[in-house]
């Protein structure tokens, strides 16, 4: 997620100073919108199209290979595709926060008859994905405005089992601080069907990293933690799969996640479970969330 | 009414403003787990608390006119720490009560913070307009008493809102800080009761 200085300068600029910007080469601005949450602009650079929710710091939520749609572009949404070597065959997924859809759009092509559950809060970020990410709910992809709490809570009541769970409601300038709490976690759980994987994308830096893989050990246990400049937590119900388990998971679904640019040498090495936080790191609750102070400059 | 007592009424009133804002900022935190962080549920909040404020202002300024004393003035703020409790105690099980059964997110908000915070939050509104008669003691003095007391009460708000959010709440739990605020209510409120009561000249 990181961008060259003189990116950001460029980008700077071209907020700036809206005529500089139409002759900068690099940068096209695509549309840029004042939501309920925050501000949204839709850009294409280096033939990328890509989602950014602030204008200061080009944070990127989500992009999209212009040239190679079905190519995943970040890191962190290649490391979530080991949830498949964990249940390689889910048949209800739940993806809470959308982004450009990147994710569900890759679920649809991968699993047709997967029945989909996105939830995002802000209907503008909705209305951008499908206008410019080429976000297209099939018949069996639902799509909730709503808070992603909320969502859970709410399926708990009803009783609703996922057999996959992505976490992707959070970027680096914000954190939804009650889908950070063990409490909510441990709703999260609690629609996890047998065998059900959960895959958290978060914090690989910051203060809140201890805190995070504290709240995340004290619900779960044992996680994998796989690590870039993002790290991806993932866990499944019923005990995590052995590493023989998910090799032979990773050889089977090697032709079948190529086309992503997910690439099992590259993402094996990176399961391993994950320790090293200090034993007396304070856990994440409803009653103590400080998530985005304690995500700030240390 | 002696300088010491007339500070103790701007004490009373300035911690009251503290109070109420401390539990406004809060309240967001204590809806979040059952009806989110979307606008809606500040629109509640705020809402509630605004109606909430207003009548306040209105029953104490009510209140007032009979036979006022800083004693009473002192009751409302143990009566504003008293109706904190619920939120503490019972906090919790009411809001899920009202999720299992109001499933549209503004209105189940809304509700929710009408029930737990409109009593504290009302209670404490009385605070402002009976102090300003405690300490209206002539016609032509009455504006500057008013002047000052909504100053120390704004300010109190103020400092409520900046100490809960940028470092009470990364010191303390949400229970913690209400019960903290609670106990320095009644330590005000029981102290103010303590000193022989002065009638305040009608």
């Amino acid at each position: 997620m990181s961008v060259s200085p003189l990116r950001r300068l460029a980008w700077a600029l071209a907020f700036a100073a809206p005529l500089a910007a139409a002759t900068d080469p690099g940068i096209e601005v695509l549309h840029r919108e004042r939501s309920l949450y925050r501000n949204i602009f839709v850009y294409e650079e280096d033939g990328l199209r890509c989602m950014s929710f602030t204008r200061t710091t080009v944070s990127r939520q989500s992009c999209l290979s212009l040239a190679e749609p079905s190519k995943l572009v970040f890191n962190y949404a290649r490391m979530m595709m080991a949830a498949f070597y964990l249940n390689p065959a889910p048949r209800r997924i739940l993806i809470l926060g959308l982004g450009g859809g990147t994710l569900p759009s890759t679920f649809q092509r991968l699993y047709p008859s997967a029945a989909i559950d996105a939830v995002e809060i802000d209907p503008a970020v909705v209305r951008v994905a499908r206008k410019f990410f080429a976000f297209a709910p099939g018949p069996d992809t639902r799509v909730f405005e709503e808070d992603g709490r909320v969502f859970v809570k709410r399926m708990q009541r009803k009783g609703t089992q996922y057999d996959l769970i992505v976490l992707d409601a959070f970027d680096h300038e914000y954190i939804p601080e009650h889908m950070l709490t063990r409490e909510f976690l441990l709703e999260v759980k609690s629609l996890l069907a047998d065998r059900g994987v959960l895959a958290a994308n978060t914090f690989s830096v910051s203060k809140l990293y201890d805190h995070e893989s504290a709240t995340y050990y004290s619900v779960f246990g044992d996680f994998f933690g796989l690590k870039q400049n993002n790290r991806v937590i993932l866990w499944r119900s019923g005990g995590l799969p052995s590493k023989s388990d998910i090799a032979r998971n990773a050889d089977r679904l090697e032709t079948k996640l190529a086309p992503l640019g997910v690439d099992k040498t590259w993402l094996l090495p990176q399961i391993e479970v994950e320790h090293g936080w200090p034993p007396t790191t304070r856990l994440l609750t409803d009653q103590f969330s400080p998530s985005n102070l304690l995500n700030g400059p240390q | 009414m002696p300088p010491l007592r007339q500070l103790l009424t701007y004490l009373i009133a300035g911690w009251s403003g503290y109070y109420v804002m401390a539990i406004e900022l809060l309240s967001g935190r204590i809806l979040a787990p059952n009806f989110g962080n979307s606008i809606y549920v500040w629109g509640g909040i705020i809402t509630v608390f605004m109606v909430a404020l207003s009548v306040g202002y209105l029953v104490g300024g009510q209140l007032s006119v009979f036979a006022p004393t800083q004693a009473k003035l002192a009751a409302l703020l143990l009566a504003a720490a008293a109706a904190t409790l619920p939120i503490v105690m019972v906090g919790e099980p009411v809001l899920d009560w009202i999720f299992n059964r109001v499933h549209d997110p503004r209105y189940a908000s809304l509700l929710a913070s009408s029930t737990l915070f409109f009593v504290p939050t009302a209670v404490s509104g009385m605070v402002s307009p009976y102090a300003v008669r405690l300490l209206a003691t002539n016609l032509r003095a009455t504006g500057r008493s008013a002047g000052l007391l909504f100053f120390v009460s704004t300010f109190g708000s103020a400092a409520g809102t900046i100490l809960t959010s940028f470092y009470m709440v990364l010191w303390f739990e949400i229970n913690q800080i209400f019960i903290g605020m609670i106990v320095i209510s009644a330590l005000i409120g029981l102290a103010t009761m303590g000193f022989r009561d002065v009638r305040v000249a009608a």
